[in-house]
């Protein structure tokens, strides 16, 4: 996808305030039963095709074109196909997040004829034991692959998505070298969240610092320049928007409820009761998110690592404050710059 | 006459009046202008590249013969780029 293009068209979507990325989970119900998961996967009265639809007619009224179809685990819905054939007939651009295990070489092909563009696929190990112990499901893994082959004969764009935690912290060699061996890109994430519920529990299960550390000097995995000393803020900084979260994303739940982002689960609507526009353009909490800039928050402006930290509105929000730090996010800031000056030292 | 096709792998929505694109098969990204949009918008897969032009010429101030030549380039040009292509079928 050309950058360049890609940033005129998010340009325009911040000048109109278009929603043009959402995150839509069409289940919290799954298959497996991940142990950093942040859902509940009861269903509590998950919207009915006629609900999504009449949602996804509204997201194409409202200009969306960029649509994640995620859970839970999608796939466990009856009315999977209908819901993707539906959203294609309105021109989105669909992505889906899965765990694969239900994907066989029949229902790859249909998710290739329906003009899905990608499939982003949780890993967690290239090792069996590994994986499967962190989705309680064993086997988990090997059908995950066998799924991915499926995609990939098709032709289809997949992405292996590795979060990482203490339990999987080294294996991301191995998976990325999975990834290749499948013709798949990979991507990795070593962020753990609070539960929905807000239930912090999971956070324990994050990466241990030295190996984030480890991490972040690896140049391989995460490029050149990921480590540094923190370049100096300037006012285009100070005066920039935290994320797009409310700007021009925003996340639904299965019930409806209206979210700025996943991660950022402040409740800005429902639609059951109100419509998308309404709440996209008038939702109290949707324009709280909106007014916000670097220069209000309560002690990042000052923070030597604002210009290149990688704050979380979200994880501030879970935390207590949406204008106050994301201490999860302060840790890596003040480790990739620890890790530059180790680098340094050695040298 | 041969009808102009959209792909069926194509993603569009109207953005700020420009019509993006975006192909599933290889993720390449178009941005239309907003004559580009409008032939974008006219090449429903019932329409020849002599209906689009005539669409073009009700909708702005320009002779037939001009609107057809550009209305040809560009739907060449996506034809080229894989976008659409000419059917002598018009679609469902």
């Amino acid at each position: 996808m050309t950058a360049s293009l890609m940033d005129r068209v998010r340009d325009r979507a911040v000048a109109e305030r278009i929603p043009i990325a959402v995150h839509f989970d069409l289940t919290y119900r799954c298959n497996e039963r991940c142990v950093h998961c942040y859902l509940d996967h009861e269903d509590h009265g998950e919207m009915t095709t006629a609900e999504v639809k009449d949602v996804l007619d509204q997201l194409a009224a409202e200009g969306t074109l960029f649509l994640v179809f995620s859970g839970g685990e999608l796939l466990l819905r009856k009315d999977f196909f209908e819901l993707i054939g539906y959203a294609r007939q309105l021109q989105f651009d669909i992505k889906i997040k899965t765990n694969a295990m239900l994907i066989t070489q029949s229902c790859a092909e249909r998710i290739r004829d329906l003009g899905v563009r990608q499939i982003q696929i949780s890993v967690y190990s290239h090792r069996p034991e590994v994986h499967d112990a962190i989705t309680k499901v064993r086997g988990s893994l090997e059908r995950t692959i066998k799924a991915i082959r499926f995609l990939r004969t098709c032709g289809l764009k997949v992405t292996v998505a590795n979060v990482l935690m203490r339990q999987n912290a080294s294996d991301y060699h191995g998976v990325r070298a999975l990834a290749t061996e499948l013709g798949a890109e990979y991507t990795l994430d070593p962020t753990i969240t609070p539960k929905m519920n807000g239930d912090t529990s999971i956070v324990a299960l994050r990466m241990p610092e030295p190996q984030l550390v480890r991490l972040f000097k690896d140049s391989e995995i995460v490029g050149e320049g990921f480590c540094g000393v923190p370049a100096a803020a300037d006012a285009e900084t100070l005066d920039g928007v935290p994320c797009s979260a409310g700007h021009i994303a925003c996340y639904i739940t299965p019930y409806g409820d209206v979210y700025p982002c996943v991660q950022f689960p402040l409740p800005s609507g429902n639609l059951r009761q109100q419509r998308f526009t309404d709440v996209w353009r008038h939702s109290a909490q949707l324009n709280e998110v909106r007014s916000i800039r670097v220069r209000d928050l309560t002690t990042c402006p000052s923070c030597t690592h604002v210009a290149s930290c990688t704050r979380c509105p979200g994880l501030a929000y879970m935390e207590g404050n949406m204008r106050g730090p994301s201490s999860a996010d302060c840790d890596k800031s003040k480790l990739r710059a620890g890790a530059a000056g180790a680098e340094g030292a050695s040298l | 006459m041969s009808v102009v096709v959209p792909g069926d792998k194509l993603a569009a929505r109207k953005v700020g009046g420009e019509m993006v694109i975006l192909s599933a098969e290889d993720s390449s990204l178009f941005l239309l202008n907003e004559v580009g949009t409008a032939i974008w918008e006219a090449a429903d897969g019932r329409r020849s590249i002599q209906a689009i032009a005539d669409a073009l010429c009700a909708e702005y101030d320009v002779d037939r013969a001009t609107a057809l030549a550009d209305v040809t380039e560009f739907i060449e040009a996506l034809a080229a780029a894989g976008i659409v292509s000419l059917s002598d079928e018009a679609a469902v």
